[in-house]
């Protein structure tokens, strides 16, 4: 599989029309620029080769395997297709692992992402203490997910946390168990990765606000739109690259969730991510390698709608 | 394609085979990186290793290495005085130790071993031990074995062999699991111990009119419930089929298993509110400051009462042995008591020079002295050794000792005595914790989901 990628094959720009032969009277580049801009795309060729393209390979490759992670793989280790099939049929955890990507997603692009751009919008209302808002709200951004999953951890303890503590629920022997009901507890984590994401948004937007000619909102408001029609009909639409910027991320954010989940219960008991999935089942002492492989196989052709998304995008924008 | 994967380059002078072939994996990938390095090193060894031929397999001076996962604060103290006192008893041997933190150790120790592990490493014994000496990333140490059997009994024998017979660890410590409660809280309620199920459950149902937690219980973590599957199923269907389970020989689709699950629904309702929330350690806290009445854990729980600064507390902690079922298996007295070993790892680069260093540290391991030294510092565990002191136990850890010596059958811990894919998060952990959210419901989909799982795992 690596070798269908050759250096050769990528280096043939320089036998293109751009470059004159030996025997053409000028040369655009000389034989040093050459070797400069072959070095310049043959470095990171090779390090995309080796760090993405052939980790992608070698679990595609070990997704028909039933590899243990010891030794190396044999002709006794291929098992076909029979991850897949179990993993789709016989495995309970991959469908409600699916889905709880999926409530990551719609939560985090139907609540987080638009709450932070309406706290952009507010902010860039240049009111007095933006400044100190803009702090407040991209301070957890600051902080890794771990962090952050740690910081709610101690707030969501059934007996010794914050929130069960500070509304009387300990004393009165009520305790919800936000962390341990599986019904909930998704949800719980999703307000944790929801503090960081709106920062997160809330920054980028903001800075998108600042780029928008200013003139727009005057004409708009000439033609006396109000400020929310403003927003939608003007501003919104101008804002379209960073629009798409923010959904990428929302979508990207909702693939590899993780962190937070892994913190609290090693992501189990209604927490599970299909990340969570190919670690616990391949990356731990399970050492289940070539099951965890499939399962990544398949967030890979998940992700890869986003992705092409958003390479589409800045695509388009640079030609 | 298919042909090529057969081919192997033997590396000169060494027993490790190069994959050869265009499907190597990310870590025929690093082992190939390491490669260059090892030959290298191996060559500055040069012959020296194999000339020491004497009686003796052990070496004094020189220096080794030591991989730990003894990561809290207490054990890794112990560790420490244990290897000062070694490095003083064995003419100056320096040992660089490489503590891992606990749970990143365990859940790296695949690759670790398959790496550049060091010479010896704290390991678990049972399946967990087994599986890599049956993979063949663990050293043989029989002649070490033979140095230091006559100060082990037989139950700690068994517990160090592999599947080919030959012995692999040395094992240093045990604890075990029991009902633990405070002697206060019993007095002042006028609590009996439960000597049978009905009696453990009437004592439940007056510690819950008592406004008491009957029983602590803390399942975040996940794996505290097994405790509670092991010894249920080890009383009601016996040592042989619970290691039969834990081994597949057993189907969870057994009626038995639904027995068990049946059982223990009658009792979940005196565990702690919002368990599936809680760790052990806060279930602890819930016994240590009397908001609970007994706590079905490992003799660790006294980590807790020791942290608590109060000496009185742990001078309160007791346990009692889980209450008979009134079943046949009742007699075996069978009970979780994990033991932790000391092994050699295959890979480790510097093994071959410093083998005999390696094996005096395991072989110092197994004296009572040294054993004792560890448990001053670190007092959660029992020595293993016969010859270890135990007029300084204190009552809890004499009475630990006695109802591990009662007991005809021992285990390890689901996750020690199962396979490792099958006892994770996503698993038998996950699967626990879904009966636990609705205990009383039928477990017939529940098993079912169980050996379709166990099914599905690849041949060991």
């Amino acid at each position: 599989m690596a070798t269908s990628i050759t250096p050769a094959r990528e280096d043939s720009p320089e036998a293109g029309e751009l470059v004159a032969t030996r025997r053409g009277r000028y040369h655009v580049l000389t034989r040093f620029d050459r070797r400069v801009l072959m070095l310049m795309v043959g470095i990171p060729l090779l390090l995309d080769v080796l760090l993405i393209w052939w980790p992608t390979a070698s679990s595609i490759f070990l997704s028909f395997t039933n590899w243990d992670g010891v030794g190396s793989v044999t002709a006794q280790n291929f098992i076909g297709l029979k991850n897949y099939q179990f993993m789709f049929s016989g495995y309970t955890l991959f469908w409600p692992a699916f889905l709880h990507n999926i409530i990551w997603l719609a939560w985090l692009a139907l609540i987080a992402t638009p709450l932070g751009i309406f706290f952009a919008v507010l902010l860039d209302r240049e009111m007095s203490g933006t400044g100190f808002y803009q702090s407040v709200f991209f301070l957890p951004v600051v902080l890794s997910l771990v962090v952050v999953g740690f910081i709610w951890e101690l707030q969501f303890s059934p007996t010794e946390g914050f929130i069960n503590n500070a509304f009387g629920l300990v004393k009165s022997g009520k305790l919800i168990d936000w962390l341990g009901n599986p019904r909930i507890n998704l949800y719980s984590i999703l307000i944790a990765a929801s503090w960081r994401h709106v920062g997160y948004v809330m920054v980028i937007y903001l800075a998108g606000l600042k780029s928008v000619d200013p003139t727009l909102r005057e004409a708009a408001k000439v033609d006396g739109a109000n400020e929310i029609r403003t927003f939608f009909r003007v501003v919104f639409p101008v804002m379209a690259p960073i629009n798409v910027v923010i959904a990428v991320i929302t979508a990207i954010e909702a693939l590899r969730a993780f962190d937070i989940a892994f913190i609290v219960n090693q992501g189990k008991n209604g927490l599970e991510l299909l990340s969570i999935l190919i670690t616990n089942n391949s990356i731990s002492e399970a050492s289940l390698v070539g099951f965890g492989s499939a399962i990544a196989v398949i967030l890979l052709l998940i992700s890869l709608g986003p992705i092409i998304v958003f390479l589409s995008r800045v695509m388009r924008t640079t030609s | 394609m298919g042909d090529s994967r057969d081919q192997k380059i033997l590396l000169p002078g060494t027993d490790i085979e190069l994959p050869f072939g265009l499907d190597l994996s990310r870590r025929d990938l690093l082992k190939i990186a390491g490669y260059g390095s090892l030959a290298a090193f191996i060559a500055a060894c040069g012959g020296s290793s194999p000339t020491t031929t004497t009686t003796t397999i052990t070496a004094k001076g020189g220096k080794m290495s030591l991989g730990s996962y003894l990561s809290d604060s207490v054990p890794k103290k112990g560790l420490q005085d244990v290897v000062d006192a070694f490095t003083s008893a064995n003419g100056g041997t320096t040992v660089k130790v490489n503590t891992v933190d606990h749970g990143t150790f365990q859940n790296q120790i695949n690759s670790y071993l398959q790496g550049t592990p060091e010479d010896a490493f704290t390991w678990f014994s049972g399946h967990r031990m087994r599986f890599f000496a049956k993979k063949g990333l663990a050293q043989p140490i029989d002649d070490v074995w033979n140095d230091v059997k006559g100060n082990f009994t037989e139950g700690f024998a068994a517990s160090v062999k592999g599947d080919d017979g030959h012995v692999y660890a040395v094992p240093t410590s045990y604890y075990p699991w029991a009902i633990f409660y405070r002697k206060d809280v019993f007095a002042a309620g006028n609590y009996k111990i439960p000597t049978n199920w009905d009696d453990f459950k009437a004592l439940c149902a007056q510690m819950k009119k008592d406004n008491l937690t009957p029983i602590a219980f803390a399942d975040k973590d996940g794996w505290p419930a097994m405790g509670t599957f092991d010894i249920l199923n080890l009383r009601m269907n016996g040592y042989d089929f619970h290691v039969g389970l834990c081994g597949g020989q057993q189907k969870w689709t057994d009626p038995k298993v639904a027995n068990v699950f049946k059982k223990w629904a009658e009792i979940t309702p005196y565990y702690s509110p919002a368990f599936a929330g809680l760790t052990w350690q806060e279930a602890a806290q819930q016994l240590l400051h009397k908001k609970a009445g007994m706590f079905l854990l490992g003799l660790f729980v006294s980590e807790q009462f020791v942290a608590s600064g109060n000496p009185d507390d742990l001078a309160q902690l007791d346990f009692f042995p889980f209450p008979d079922l009134g079943t046949s298996y009742d007699a075996e007295k069978a009970l979780d008591a994990p033991i932790d070993v000391y092994m050699l790892a295959k890979k480790s680069p510097t093994l071959g020079s410093d083998t005999g260093q390696a094996k005096a540290f395991l072989e110092f391991m197994s004296k009572g002295s040294s054993q004792i030294t560890y448990w001053k510092a670190s007092p959660g565990a029992i020595p293993t050794a016969n010859d270890a002191d135990q007029s300084q136990y204190p009552a809890l850890t004499k009475k630990a000792a006695q109802i591990v010596s009662n007991a005809k059958r021992i285990t390890q811990f689901f996750d020690r005595d199962s396979r490792p894919d099958f006892s994770g998060p996503n698993s038998m952990q996950g699967f626990l914790l879904k009966y636990l959210s609705n205990p009383k419901g039928d477990t017939g989909t529940l098993q079912g989901q169980m050996q379709s799982f166990w099914d599905a795992l690849p041949p060991e």
